[in-house]
């Protein structure tokens, strides 16, 4: 089942080992291709909602209860939210009730921050975004380049070096490479100033918007908790461009290409690089799921606004409907990127067209 | 086969002894698999072993006998923690949850690994489809959501920690068991035992499990070292057992408790390096584990 030596999220092995099959090249047939995989991911966010029904609505003993703990509640409140979350109606009608509101959008309210879920994630959404899309930019181009040497030159110090760095960053929880950094970062260590600022996405008391200053703050804020995000997810990148360097390698055009008279550098960047990238680039779109669950820690650590920090914020009353909230959208986009993959796949292999 | 039952086992079925023997003897020759298995051994004695030296006093947060968040001195070698206790008798103690925790959400999740994998592999047809379907959507799902609505709802504590570690883990050892179950059931020995009249249930327990059963071990080894972190994740996020003292409650206490301002290393790094320690030992018994049973991966460095 594990086809390389490397630690592999079950979700890029599953992906990786089973690429989608296609059948002869044609619109039409690209037609079905896209309809059966849109269907499946159709199938897939139903299962999510019928989930994420039985864990927050029908899992609480009392869900009234489990909102309102902690919290003076009157009893004309009580009686104002049960028939808010239709605690009076059939189950089916309240799943056909939750899934007409989650489908406009109507998360339900977040009774901590006093505002609609669906406001506090789209408020929230961005500073994630920034921080994943720069995480994955600077991941996916340090994996790729350790990768491809690592794989080239099998056993060697840098191989050896790196991959032993993955494994052993693989066992390091993000939270606490999070602490470290900033501790390190923020605080300074002996001759070390600290050069960062501990937390947050701005310095406080500063303007927001497109100004100059204000994106350069924006961006010392980022530098942190981007560096952890990249140190957690990196080696996947490499892992799978290492090993897909290495059955590259073994490859008869090779030969041609050294026959040629190209010089090594040559043949592994213009030859091998291009074949064997096809792995990652998918691999981009299956990481979102591991970026999510590193991305709750690490903007815990860091507040960083986003839906991470929010999950962990929701977690800490516990705010249940925002906490619904954020499990659906993490979850949703996980199946949305996980069908590009899919798509991207097909259009860049052609082999798994013709297959 | 009459001579297998007639028999007592170990005499009866010398060629599995045999595997067992080569395997035993590959196993102790890679350095990797024994160094693991050495610091695993060690931290469980030192596990059971808590009680005997460690008093309740040492991890009552009232009466604690030092200055909070006091660094190393002769009395208190890794310094004190927000409380003023002692961190290394915590650091021992850590050790119980993080292990038992991880522990059985394994057990668990190759209870039902083991049970989806076998079942959805010897029957095949819309049972394996619909099970196959749901393990894949598990599978793609983000795990840390999942699995921190799962304890959220749940309430805190160590039981909805294992709960939510062990719902969201199952998938890969259950894709992993189909696919060995598909490939033994594909040997001609199978096929000889169906001709004998052998019955669905005789087939999987007495012919595919023991044949499945070391890939069950790989896929429980890898899965510690990621239970490890999943339950130190959770706790740290504040859903473990408020009183516990364990690590990812340690580092959470450190965290929020004024530790990073204080620059207290002595507080931060100790609980961090003992949980890398545990996941690196049980990666590296894995790892080895699967590179003696698929010598096919074991070419490549």
């Amino acid at each position: 089942m594990s086809s390389s030596s490397a630690p592999l999220s079950p979700q890029s092995l599953s992906a990786l080992e089973a690429p989608p099959s296609g059948g002869a090249s044609g619109a039409r047939d690209f037609a079905h291709y896209l309809a059966t995989k849109v269907a499946a991911a159709l199938v897939s966010f139903v299962a999510l909602l019928v989930v994420g029904f039985i864990i927050f609505s029908l899992m609480p003993s009392n869900p009234v209860e489990a909102l309102t703990r902690g919290r003076p509640t009157s009893a004309k409140q009580i009686a104002y939210l049960t028939k808010e979350l239709g605690l009076n109606q059939p189950i089916w009608e309240r799943f056909a009730h939750y899934v007409a509101n989650t489908l406009q959008g109507h998360l339900g309210y977040s009774f901590q921050f006093d505002t609609p879920v669906s406001t506090l994630i789209a408020q929230r959404l961005w500073p994630t975004i920034l921080l994943m899309g720069s995480a994955t930019i600077v991941s996916v181009w340090l994996g790729m380049w350790l990768g491809v040497r690592s794989g080239w030159r099998p056993g060697s110090l840098l191989d050896r070096l790196s991959t032993g760095s993955a494994i052993t960053l693989w066992s390091v929880p993000t939270f606490w490479l999070g602490i470290i950094l900033l501790v390190l970062g923020s605080e300074g260590v002996g001759p070390i100033p600290p050069l960062f600022p501990a937390g947050g996405m701005s310095t406080a008391g500063t303007v927001g918007g497109f100004a100059p200053a204000h994106i350069l703050d924006v961006a010392r804020h980022l530098v942190l908790p981007c560096l952890t995000l990249v140190l957690v997810v990196f080696a996947q990148y490499q892992m799978v461009m290492r090993s897909s360097m290495i059955d590259e390698a073994g490859n008869p055009y090779l030969l041609t290409a050294r026959a040629k008279g190209l010089r090594d550098a040559e043949v592994r960047q213009r030859h091998v690089v291009p074949n064997a990238m096809l792995p990652s680039v998918t691999l981009i779109f299956l990481q979102v799921g591991t970026m999510i669950s590193g991305t709750i820690t690490v903007e815990t650590v860091y507040s960083w606004p986003g839906l991470g920090y929010l999950t962990y914020q929701a977690l800490q009353i516990p705010d249940l409907q925002l906490l619904e909230g954020t499990f659906i959208v993490f979850s949703a986009s996980v199946i949305v990127f996980n069908l590009l993959a899919d798509l991207l796949y097909r259009a860049l292999d052609p082999r798994v067209r013709r297959a | 086969m009459t001579a297998t039952t007639s028999k007592a086992p170990v005499a009866a079925s010398p060629p599995r002894l045999q595997a067992l023997r080569r395997f035993a003897r590959e196993f102790v020759s890679r350095r990797a698999a024994m160094v693991g298995l050495g610091i695993l051994i060690a931290l469980t004695i030192l596990a059971l072993a808590a009680p005997l030296f460690i008093h309740a006093s040492d991890l009552d947060v009232v009466n604690a006998p030092g200055v909070p968040l006091s660094p190393p001195s002769a009395r208190f070698p890794l310094g004190t923690d927000y409380a003023g206790r002692s961190i290394v008798p915590l650091l021992i103690w850590g050790t119980r949850p993080s292990l038992a925790i991880a522990l059985i959400a394994t057990a668990l999740t190759m209870i039902v690994g083991t049970l989806i994998g076998l079942v959805a592999g010897h029957y095949g047809g819309s049972t394996a489809r619909v099970l196959m379907a749901v393990t894949d959507w598990f599978i793609a799902l983000p795990t840390l959501p999942l699995a921190i609505a799962l304890a959220a709802v749940l309430g805190q504590g160590d039981t909805s920690i294992t709960v939510a570690i062990a719902v969201t883990s199952w998938p890969g050892t259950a894709r992993l068991i189909r696919a060995q179950t598909l490939a033994v059931e594909a040997r001609p020995f199978i096929e000889r035992a169906k001709a004998l009249g052998a019955r669905d249930s005789q087939l999987v327990v007495r012919h595919v499990l023991p044949n499945v059963a070391p890939f069950v071990l790989v896929s429980a080894t890898l899965t510690v070292s990621g239970a490890i972190i999943s339950e130190v994740t959770l706790a740290f996020l504040g859903l473990g057992n408020p009183t516990d003292v364990s690590w990812g409650a340690m580092i959470n206490q450190a965290f929020f408790q004024g530790a990073v301002t204080r620059g207290a290393w002595w507080y931060i790094l100790p609980p961090g390096i003992a949980i890398v320690i545990v996941a690196l030992a049980f990666t590296m018994m894995g790892r080895a584990v699967e590179n003696i049973l698929n010598p096919r991966m074991a070419r490549r460095p």
